[in-house]
């Protein structure tokens, strides 16, 4: 072995490449010094200089307590604190990288335990990505994050608090609202930013909520009590199959942006999603939803801080429930409820300031509301009460939250959340949440 | 049909005309004065963020990827400054002129000898350490000096019928800094060996440049926050080993450079790091003249 090549050994080696990488310098080594410009063929991690791929694993633990047994009725999210005592929120995954001078990709895997203690694997995002269309265009295809509103498209690590809001929740789903599709976005040539998506997706699973999603059975992680499991709107889930077009989920998003002054920047978008539901041929929900995000940092600051920001979402979901027969009874008291087919409108919306006083400190104030704007006619001939999953609630969320560095996050939240007398499933509900998030690998960008 | 046509006319280059002026987005207003120093009117140059900023810690703004978009350079610290917010913008700027490697990339720490490059084996528990070494190099007149440098050879390879124009003006603009460090390194030449407590590692070149020496800093690890235990014995330090002075730069916490200037004896210099961060300092001579200047008077 000569000595130029011991010496690009011992390079990668102190550099901690990985032993493929340290194996195709070792033959190079023995053959001749030029093929050592060969390209790895498998998998190489960051090196110096290099890289193929961007490796991270971000993690949330939460402890606490609420004074509400199960806790999981009252946190509708699929990654909130859901259980007295300790609960693993989510270990998630990220690979990330240029694939080639065309694609980019990205690659999220959650790993949890549900409050069973059983361990659960999610596909959470796996996407490509263009790089470089004309005109301001790009594509992305894969299993991805709906772009709707604000919360939807980020992960749980980039949210200011340790949970999902009510809305998300409740007309997102659990998970959030996400599926194999594909999208093109453009960078429409206005003076100020402005974006506009199109998408479309499958309409079917469980992260297709308000859609043909029908409720995981056993072995999944938690979700809460809120979602319709067997029976949206009173009707039997109807696993309908993809037909033709009209069968998939439609999405369109406009965002727009302008910095008021140097230190205030104003984003807003509209949103919207159409698609088959759950409860029959021809039936199908409508999503609209607003977002406003408004920042401001001063001219002069250390690490960030201090910094003032404030969000908030609104959202409207129509649901056309498909006409349905039921059978009540048996024998000759059996008798046939006829549900005849309806739109149903709930809304709901969530308004959230934080202030980083302090280097690494950040208080933090939400306030969410979710209501059905009607009620639907099965509600009174099914049970003569109210629908849970679409009952009335609301929640306020003080939290504070320390960085001691960029790579960790201690969180404390409080949430109250009122009963309004027990219609969905829960009397006032207090709970306590300490979060801890700690991040190892590479180094995180954030988006505004 | 029509746009699809110009685009292809774009690809082809034609895009150049003569009066064109070339766009140019920088990343930091002290890289921002070199360009304008390089490219003189024959450059259109913004900046993304502003001289009191934090570089490290700036608003990936919307507002940018429109700027990205329409670039033909972008030029960037690197030595991973901007990892924290400038690779999101890039890669939703969809403007293949400016990707990682392309020709309308410029990283101004490539082809540099950076300090404090790490040599052992590196982990984040000596805080955030960047791999490449620190990225706080254009404070050394020097170095300031083979950027301009490259950036002509950039912006001529970019707009070559235009060669004669950046090569002349980084000529003059690296005589008359060469000139200018001469004076600057006599008029703190007295003060050689001066040690000087800095709140993150941000002047390690600047006193280099000019001979004196770091004895501390206030953060414990690069991008830590001073605990209390920390402060101690670095005041401790600062009396016992005569450390006359304390650099921070006007966005770091004022009552913490305080207390560390008064418990250790030395004085306080606020200073700027980049262009723009203090008054006078509008472009790269203001600042180095600045800064000089403000040492020179708190040792006299």
């Amino acid at each position: 072995m000569n000595r130029y090549s011991l010496s690009f050994l011992t390079a990668g080696l102190s550099l901690g490449a990985p032993l493929s990488l340290l194996r195709a310098e070792v033959s190079a080594g023995q053959t001749k010094p030029e093929t050592r410009q060969e390209t790895p063929s498998t998998l190489t991690l960051a090196r110096s200089g290099a890289s193929y791929l961007n490796l991270s694993l971000i993690t949330d633990v939460a402890a606490g307590a609420s004074t509400e047994r199960d806790a999981g009725t009252v946190q509708m999210g699929g990654h909130d604190p859901a259980q007295r005592g300790f609960t693993v929120q989510g270990a998630e995954l990220v690979l990330e990288g240029y694939v080639d001078n065309y694609f980019r990709a990205m690659s999220n895997i959650v790993y949890g335990l549900n409050t069973h203690g059983e361990s659960y694997l999610e596909l959470e995002e796996v996407y490509v990505e263009t790089l470089a269309l004309p005109n301001g265009l790009q594509l992305k295809a894969g299993h991805y994050f709906t772009e709707f509103g604000r919360i939807n498209a980020q992960h749980p690590h980039s949210w200011d608090f340790v949970d999902a809001p009510l809305v998300s929740a409740r007309f997102l789903g659990p998970d959030g609202l996400r599926n194999p599709g594909a999208r093109l976005s453009w960078l429409v040539p206005t003076p100020f930013y402005s974006e506009f998506y199109v998408g479309v997706q499958n309409s079917a699973g469980e992260t297709a909520h308000s859609f043909r999603g029908v409720a995981e059975g056993e072995g999944g992680h938690d979700h809460g009590h809120d979602h319709h499991g067997m029976d949206p709107y009173g009707r039997p889930a109807v696993e309908t199959g993809v037909h033709g077009i009209g069968d998939l989920l439609y999405t369109a998003r406009y965002a727009a942006s302008v910095d008021l002054t140097d230190t205030q920047t104003f984003l807003a978008g509209l949103s919207g999603a159409w698609g088959p539901n759950a409860t029959g041929d021809g039936a199908r929900t409508q999503l609209y939803g607003v977002d406003l995000f408004w920042k401001w940092k001063p001219a002069s600051h250390n690490k960030g801080f201090p910094f003032v920001s404030f969000q908030t979402e609104m959202l409207f979901r129509g649901y056309t429930a498909a006409r349905a027969e039921l059978e009540h009874g048996e024998g000759e008291h059996m008798h046939i409820h006829v549900l005849p087919r309806e739109t149903v409108w709930d809304w709901g919306a969530y308004a959230q300031a934080s202030y980083g006083f302090k280097e690494g400190w950040v208080a933090s104030l939400r306030a969410d509301y979710v209501a059905p704007l009607e009620r639907g006619s099965y509600e009174g001939l099914l049970h003569g009460a109210r629908d849970e999953s679409r009952a009335i609630r609301w929640r306020v969320s003080p939290a504070l939250t320390w960085y001691p560095t960029e790579f960790s996050r201690i969180r404390l939240q409080y949430n109250y959340d009122h009963g309004n007398g027990g219609v969905a499933g829960f009397r006032d509900a207090h709970s306590v949440w300490l979060q801890i998030e700690f991040l190892l690998g590479s180094h995180g960008a954030h988006k505004f | 049909m029509k746009t699809y046509f110009l685009f292809l006319a774009l690809m082809l280059g034609l895009h150049t005309s003569a009066s064109a002026k070339v766009n140019v987005v920088a990343t930091t207003p002290d890289l921002g004065a070199i360009i304008e120093a390089v490219g003189g009117t024959d450059v259109e140059v913004t900046c993304l963020a502003r001289g009191t900023e934090d570089p490290h810690f700036v608003d990936a703004r919307p507002s940018f990827i429109r700027l990205l978009n329409k670039t033909e350079l972008l030029v960037e610290g690197g030595a991973d400054l901007e990892i924290g917010w400038l690779p999101p913008l890039v890669n939703n700027a969809r403007n293949a002129r400016i990707l990682p490697g392309a020709s309308g990339r410029f990283v101004a720490a490539e082809n540099l000898a950076l300090m404090e490059v790490p040599t052992g084996k590196l982990d984040r528990s000596q805080g955030d350490v960047h791999p490449y070494g620190n990225p706080h190099y254009l404070l050394d007149p020097e170095l300031a000096c083979q950027v301009a440098d490259a950036l002509a050879t950039r912006l001529s390879r970019l707009d070559p019928e235009r060669v004669g124009n950046y090569r002349k003006r980084a000529e003059s603009f690296v005589t008359t800094l060469r000139k200018k460090n001469t004076l600057w390194k006599k008029r703190l030449t007295p003060y050689c060996g001066t040690r000087v407590v800095t709140y993150h590692k941000s002047f390690d070149y600047f006193l280099k440049a000019f001979g004196l020496e770091l004895a501390g800093t206030v953060e414990p690890k690069p991008g830590v926050e001073p605990s209390a235990a920390h402060l101690k014995s670095l005041v401790a330090g600062m009396k016992t080993g005569g450390v006359r002075l304390v650099i921070a730069e006007p966005n770091r916490p004022a009552r913490i450079c305080q207390r560390v200037a008064r418990e250790g004896d030395a004085r306080l210099l606020r200073l700027p790091l980049l262009v723009g961060g203090a008054t006078g300092c509008d472009d790269y001579f203001g600042l180095m003249e600045h800064n000089v200047a403000a040492i020179e008077r708190a040792l006299r």
